[in-house]
């Protein structure tokens, strides 16, 4: 599996898929860090009745160097979900998988292999957005007059790493999300342009109309786990919903990977 | 019996209602070359997927260098393919994407760059493969194949898109590896090729096995043709007649007519075209080629 796990990083160190993927996540890294500091407010200047923005007060807590990464799981996990729908499904498009099964025969290695691999893109990535946002945090914190005192606490290393842990989490489970697709439809566009209509637009109409269905889509679940979870969606119940998909769909790729004839 | 590269009986695949393959039963003996001919959906390309491990055939047995083929992981390390044109990342260069399959493979990536020097993509290891001809491609298709430094070697049309000396330089490397040793299983449509390399052929049509066997035995079994040509084009029609009349059934072709009969026609067409006024420029007589015998074989 190892051998399989090489190849596939091979695949994927491209500079074309590396360097506009990274760029793409620090760009908006860059710009959610920014608009969090523009907007930022003293707890005084806050309406009554509106949660606008973080405040000065709120960005010198423990989570403050983290926060604008702690938000950005859906779009990590989006950005995941195209790079794997099309890494799977361009296997077949480019007639490329009969080559990997003749030199590797067993296609559960393959799969697994190429399951691996993708979790070290996800950790990579999400690597990435956390270097940008706190890097960007801590030379905007002046500009804001935020105290970072305690951004460097054990609370805040802790925090961090749990915050780390879940986006990472909820990527992987995005870009599963994406390479079962991939597998299953054959078409990176058919992959790409459904699952981002269902996460991005389908999910939100049907929240709209359909208030208790939230409680139930893939996409809350998986924003959950990235977000470490919130009072009407709680962590469990993402983790549990978010496994309950995978397994749905990972488990469907996997049978149709392992049994369909490889005839183009 | 001698030890054998393929083995296959009765092996079948089925598609709904449609049979790509149908009851093949062939054997291709350790170390020889093997031509793989038949016409376009004749189920050539399946055959060598089931081989593969890349179908899973419908009913039948098989076995690749003596080992099941429903057991691909067991033989395919030993096995080189090209199947049905080459495949491979577009984004990356002809180097990168063969290192992807020798890392997949577990194989030095020192062979990379002698394969690519040795298919004559040397200097153009480094281009990205989506700047490839269409020979280039196929030159890398057959460096990939030979990565595993296989003991058989499975090629699927390997000189589509060559142009004639390239054609020339895979019949040479085909020879060479054979002689070292190596089985070949390759299919293509250029028959004169096939004809002068391959030592055994299995035929197919319509996914059933029409001959399989040593080429000799083929086309040392065919009747000699002879071929007739009018000194005038206009009389070919009247040619035709005549040799129907003497009781043969004749092709016309490149201003000839061909007959499945030996050089005794000779004589009496001669008599009997000069009886009608026509005068044969020439008559020669000439066992079948591989073409022809194909042709003759598959009716197409």
């Amino acid at each position: 599996m190892f051998n399989v796990v090489k190849a596939e990083l091979r695949k994927m160190k491209r500079p074309s898929l590396t360097v506009v993927t990274f760029s793409i996540v620090a760009a908006l890294s860059t710009l959610f860090t920014s608009l969090i500091f523009l907007r930022l407010g003293s707890t005084s200047d806050r309406p009554r009745g509106r949660e606008i923005a973080q405040t000065v007060e709120s960005m010198s807590h423990s989570d403050g160097a983290y926060y604008s990464f702690s938000i950005m799981g859906l779009f990590i996990g989006l950005i995941a979900l195209t790079v794997f729908a099309s890494q799977s499904s361009n296997e077949y498009t480019y007639g490329t998988l009969r080559n990997l099964l003749v030199r590797q025969p067993s296609r559960m290695k393959l799969l697994a292999g190429k399951l691996m691999a993708m979790i070290v893109f996800s950790i990579l990535l999400t690597t990435v957005a956390a270097i940008v946002n706190i890097s960007l945090s801590y030379l905007e914190s002046a500009q804001g007059h935020v105290d970072t005192k305690l951004w460097i606490s054990s609370k805040a290393i802790s925090g961090f790493l749990t915050t780390f842990g879940n986006m990472v989490l909820g990527t992987i489970g995005y870009g599963l999300v994406g390479m079962s697709l991939g597998i299953i439809l054959k078409s990176p566009m058919s992959a790409i342009s459904i699952s981002l209509l269902w996460f991005m637009v389908l999910e939100n109409i049907l929240g709209a109309v359909l208030s208790t269905s939230t409680k139930w889509l893939p996409g809350s679940a998986l924003s959950a786990v990235s977000t470490g979870g919130a009072k009407i969606f709680t962590y469990q119940r993402g983790l549990l919903l978010s496994a309950a998909y995978l397994l749905l769909f990972g488990g469907v790729a996997t049978i149709l990977f392992k049994r369909r004839d490889v005839a183009s | 019996m001698p030890p054998l590269a393929i083995s296959v009986s009765d092996l079948s695949k089925i598609y709904g209602e449609q049979t790509a393959v149908s009851h093949a039963t062939f054997d291709v003996p350790l170390g020889s070359v093997c031509g793989f001919v038949g016409p376009n959906g004749s189920g050539k390309t399946t055959t060598i997927r089931m081989l593969l491990g890349l179908i899973t055939p419908t009913g039948g047995t098989g076995t690749v260098l003596g080992e099941d083929i429903r057991s691909p992981e067991k033989y395919l390390a030993k096995v080189g393919a090209m199947i049905e044109g080459p495949a491979f990342y577009p984004m990356l260069s002809g180097r990168e994407n063969l290192k992807v399959l020798a890392d997949l493979g577990g194989f030095p990536h020192d062979r990379v760059d002698s394969l690519l020097k040795k298919v004559g993509l040397g200097e153009r290891g480094s281009s990205k493969f989506k700047t490839y001809s269409l020979g280039m491609k196929q030159r890398l298709g057959i460096a990939a194949a030979l990565l595993p430094q296989p003991q058989l070697l499975i090629l699927d049309e390997p000189t589509n898109g060559l142009d004639p000396s390239g054609i020339q330089e895979i019949r040479e490397l085909i020879k060479e590896l054979a002689e070292a040793g190596t089985s070949v299983f390759v299919s293509s449509h250029i028959l004169a090729e096939l004809e002068m390399i391959s030592e055994y052929l299995v035929m197919l049509r319509k996914g059933k096995v029409i001959f399989a066997g040593k080429t000799q035995d083929l086309l040392g079994n065919q009747k000699p043709i002879t071929s007739v040509k009018p000194e005038y084009q206009v009389d070919l029609n009247k040619l035709v007649e005549i040799v129907k009349n003497l009781g043969y059934e004749p092709r016309v072709e490149n201003g000839a007519v061909h007959i499945p009969v030996g050089a005794e026609i000779g004589a009496v067409l001669n008599r009997s075209a000069f009886e009608v006024g026509i005068t044969l420029a020439a008559i020669t007589t000439s066992q079948p080629t591989l073409e022809e015998t194909f042709f003759e074989m598959t009716g197409e």
